[in-house]
């Protein structure tokens, strides 16, 4: 088969169902258990070392 | 040793440069190769005069003087960008503004890239690469990576608009739309850009905090795209090493289509992901709460990049382009509504619990009307993009006011929130000079803003409109020159808002001025600290 036919054919199976699944996953991946902490504290993380990098001690780093 | 590396290498650059200028088939070339030998030669002395200082460890602060550099680079730029706009609109309504004496310099054509270059890479690119370097130090935790590395993706993309700009007037293009840049100068936007991935993922992998945060991920999306879209969509042989011209890689409908995959991710990534990353870090900063839903700014990162890459060919509706092609362009198009507006609710929401800060806080009115306008503009492309819509708009004046309500409204208002934002914290500055100057300027922009698209829309669907009228016959009703007549009043309208846009940006910089100069410093933390 020549180049084209066999890439345009891939492109709309097997790869179209490849990247759906793909993007389903990583939506799930956000609601897996345990990722609200996660978020939580992620999200909460741009309001602290606004003026100096963090200690290079983590054990002083202040939550 | 590095230092004399430094300067072996300037000086070779500076004689190849004077050697290239020397030999210069075209003026714009010429021109081009004496601003390199320039270059090199004013870093050349610098390196000269510093060589041999010592260099203070500086990893327990922040590098926040390429940040400030930023900020004055994208006022300045914007300024520029949005004068050369207004002189052009300036030209469509009063053609006898394309003066006699400036043929072939300063006309409509030679000034149109300048301005869309000028506000999308100078000023968009300025204000990215300020956020992406504040941002993403803030989020880590840590010391830009690299050294210096940051000054040299500052000034390496000043001098690639600066060779850009001066190329376009001269008339150096690839004729490419936003990728008008010709061969040398996309070798260098290489340069720098990579440079700028070294040190934003240098940066995140020696973070100290656990996690990335998402402005960083459309940040990232950002840098990375951009640079696969550049490599890809610039393919091109040069005529001759020593003169401006080249030739694409790719003809016809495949050259169509790289350029339009190209364009479209262009706004996509660089216009969109790259300051929904602005969006994701500053509005929450500025409300002073962290983003509505974490896992709503995931679900539209992911679902913007799965998406966005697959819009391009809705430019190339009835065209050359197959069928099929321009149908899954406009599917991906339609589908891309809801991520947007998904992302546009996780911006305005941040605020619930906290709107009564609209009525006190202009900064926040400003970042609340730019995400109205990421709102509108990602309803308002979706609609256009079905072809049938697309038939009556396409090649019309609605295109120019859709991309300005995307361009001024989201892109230009939340780099002025930004600005805001940042000025008095990065100089040190209790607050700022007034924020009665910021509402004269969030009023000025919208008002702007207003006008232009409205007449846009007006004279784009008018002119749609007069194109297609046929009499019983079957013959056309109406002449070319008809429509150019009847748009008079329209862009008259347009110009006006686009002079009280820039007016709006010249008492930001007023403000920002002031608030630097006669603004009392903040009291350092160092300052009193009790004994504990």
């Amino acid at each position: 088969m020549e180049t084209y036919s066999f890439l345009r054919h891939l492109a709309d199976s097997w790869f179209l169902l490849a990247m759906t699944l793909g993007f389903l996953g990583l939506c799930l991946w956000a609601f897996r258990p345990g990722s609200r902490a996660a978020h939580q504290d992620v999200a909460t993380s741009i309001f602290r070392n606004d003026d100096h990098p963090a200690e290079a001690n983590p054990a002083k780093k202040e939550g | 040793m590095l230092d004399y590396l430094k300067l072996a290498g300037l000086g070779i650059v500076a004689v190849l440069a004077a050697i290239a200028a020397n030999y210069a088939r075209d003026l714009a070339y010429q021109v081009n190769a004496l601003t390199v030998m320039l270059a090199a030669g004013i870093v050349f002395l610098w390196v000269l005069r510093t060589a041999g200082d010592a260099r203070p460890n500086l990893q327990h602060e922040y590098f926040d003087d390429v940040v400030r550099a930023g900020a004055i680079a994208t006022a300045f730029w914007g300024i520029v960008g949005f004068l050369v706009g207004v002189v052009i609109a300036s030209q469509l309504a009063f053609p006898q503004l394309n003066f006699e004496f400036l043929q072939g310099f300063g006309n409509f054509g030679r000034l149109r890239p300048l301005h869309t270059s000028a506000v999308i890479f100078a000023f968009g690119g300025n204000a990215l690469i300020m956020s992406s370097f504040y941002i993403v130090q803030r989020t880590s935790a840590a010391r830009l990576f690299g050294g210096s590395l940051g000054w040299f993706v500052f000034w390496g993309w000043q001098l690639v608009i600066v060779l850009a700009a001066t190329g376009y007037v001269l008339g150096a293009t690839q004729g490419k739309e936003y990728a008008e840049p010709v061969w040398y100068v996309d070798i260098l936007i290489t340069a720098v850009w990579v440079a700028f991935l070294i040190a934003f993922m240098g940066t995140l992998f020696k973070r100290k905090e656990p996690h990335i945060y998402v402005a960083n991920w459309f940040l990232l999306s950002m840098i990375l795209t951009v640079a696969m879209l550049h490599l890809v969509n610039n393919a091109a042989i040069p005529v001759s090493i020593f003169g401006s011209a080249q030739v694409q890689l790719y003809s016809g409908v495949q050259d169509a289509m790289v350029q339009w995959w190209y364009g479209h991710n262009a706004v996509g990534f660089f216009l969109t992901a790259g300051f929904l990353g602005m969006m994701y870090y500053f509005v929450p900063k500025q409300v002073d709460r962290p983003i509505f839903s974490y896992k709503l700014s995931i679900i539209h990162f992911w679902a913007l990049i799965f998406l966005y890459i697959w819009a391009g060919p809705h430019h190339l509706h009835y065209t050359a382009l197959p069928d099929w092609a321009s149908t899954l362009g406009m599917v991906f198009s339609v589908i891309l509504w809801m991520p947007s507006w998904g992302g546009m609710i996780n911006g305005l929401m941040t605020l619930s619990g906290a709107w009564d800060k609209l009525r006190t806080d202009p900064i926040i009115r400003m970042m609340v009307v730019s995400i109205g306008f990421y709102g509108m503009s990602t309803f308002e492309g979706p609609m256009m993009s079905i072809k049938a819509v697309n038939s009556l708009s396409h090649y019309t004046d609605w295109t120019i006011g859709h991309v300005h309500s995307g361009a001024l409204g989201w892109n230009g208002m939340i780099t002025f929130g930004v600005l805001y934002y940042l000025v008095p914290r990065l100089w040190n500055r209790e607050r700022l000079y007034s924020l009665t100057l910021v509402s004269w300027h969030f009023w000025l922009a919208t008002i702007g803003i207003v006008l232009y698209a409205s007449s846009m829309w007006v004279t784009g669907i008018m002119e749609g409109l007069m194109w297609r009228e046929v009499d019983a016959n079957g013959y056309l009703v109406n002449a070319f020159a008809d429509t150019v007549a009847a748009k008079f009043p329209m862009y008259v309208v347009r110009a006006l808002g686009g002079g009280l846009f820039l007016t709006g940006a010249l008492i930001m910089c007023w403000n920002l001025w002031m608030t630097v100069r006669a603004q009392p410093a903040r009291a350092t933390q160092h300052a009193a600290v009790p004994a504990e």
